[in-house]
């Protein structure tokens, strides 16, 4: 017992192998909030699937679109009201006073600094030389009155709901929607 | 003293074909795990195995963005060399464990 205690558990626990045809080849990872929180958990699946060399595409819709402009991509706040998980003792009103929820970022993003988790401009480089494909999402962008420009280099497009479904073609693919 | 250098069926492997003991590690041996995964080494590959290897010595948690930083391979190039889950499949070239990183 003290043996499995010491080490991660990821490097104790016996992977199962997938020997039949129902192997993961793909993942279409829709992101449809603009959350620290919900950004980073999209870009960690999409980066992590590229590393276990599946193949990694990303659709960013709704305020999912804040995680990939040029303006808002590195200064993504979490909620601070409305979440009852955060800081459970701290009361509303408290979480919700002017500045509260740009400090509360700002610390999760360095505890974030301190695990060598990427900001998300840098994140998203990595997903693109990675091979991963990212686009945003065409009823969104005009929605939000974003344009191409205001977009991250990266994003390889602007696309519709059926396009996007077509990135999720073939044996193998996962959608997953956050 | 002679340095006896081991083959792929003279060393322990875990299931997942990952080196037990990282010192026994050889580039010969190398070459043998590379052939397994469809990679034919070349000098590129190996400064970075090296440098995985000494990083791993570190005690240093690996991950993709190290060795993007590293200096001697961008993420690209790194995930060119070793196609297929690049640090999954360097880590087993390198004859280190298999990395237990997120990102």
């Amino acid at each position: 017992m003290q043996d499995v205690l010491e080490r991660p558990v990821t490097q104790v626990a016996e992977v199962p192998e997938n020997k039949d045809k129902g192997k993961l080849k793909k993942v279409l990872i829709i992101c449809s909030k603009g959350k620290l929180e919900d950004v980073y958990a999209a870009l960690v699946m999409a980066n992590g699937a590229l590393m276990e060399g599946l193949e990694a595409k990303m659709f960013f819709t709704f305020f999912g679109l804040e995680a990939i402009t040029k303006k808002n991509a590195d200064h993504l706040h979490t909620a601070t009201v409305g979440n009852p998980a955060f800081m459970p003792s701290m009361p509303t009103i408290v979480a919700g006073l002017p500045g509260f929820e740009a400090f509360a970022s700002y610390m999760m993003q360095k505890e974030m600094d301190k695990l060598d988790m990427p900001h998300v401009t840098e994140f998203i480089q990595m997903i693109e030389a990675g091979g991963g494909e990212i686009y945003a999402c065409k009823l969104a962008a005009e929605m939000f009155h974003l344009k191409k420009e205001d977009l991250l280099d990266e994003v390889k497009g602007i696309i519709t709901v059926g396009d996007m479904y077509a990135l999720a073609e073939g044996e193998g693919t996962q959608i997953i929607f956050i | 003293m002679e340095t006896v250098v081991l083959t792929l069926d003279q060393v322990e492997v875990n299931s997942e074909g990952y080196l037990k003991n990282v010192n026994d590690w050889s580039p010969e041996l190398a070459r043998e795990i590379a052939a397994k995964e469809n990679i034919q080494l070349t000098e590129k590959h190996f400064e970075v195995l090296n440098w995985l290897r000494t990083k791993q010595a570190e005690g240093v948690q690996l991950s993709i963005r190290k060795i993007g930083n590293s200096g001697i391979v961008d993420i690209k190039q790194f995930y060119a060399l070793f196609p297929g889950g690049p640090l999954k499949v360097s880590s087993k070239i390198a004859g280190i464990p298999k990395p237990a990183s997120c990102i």
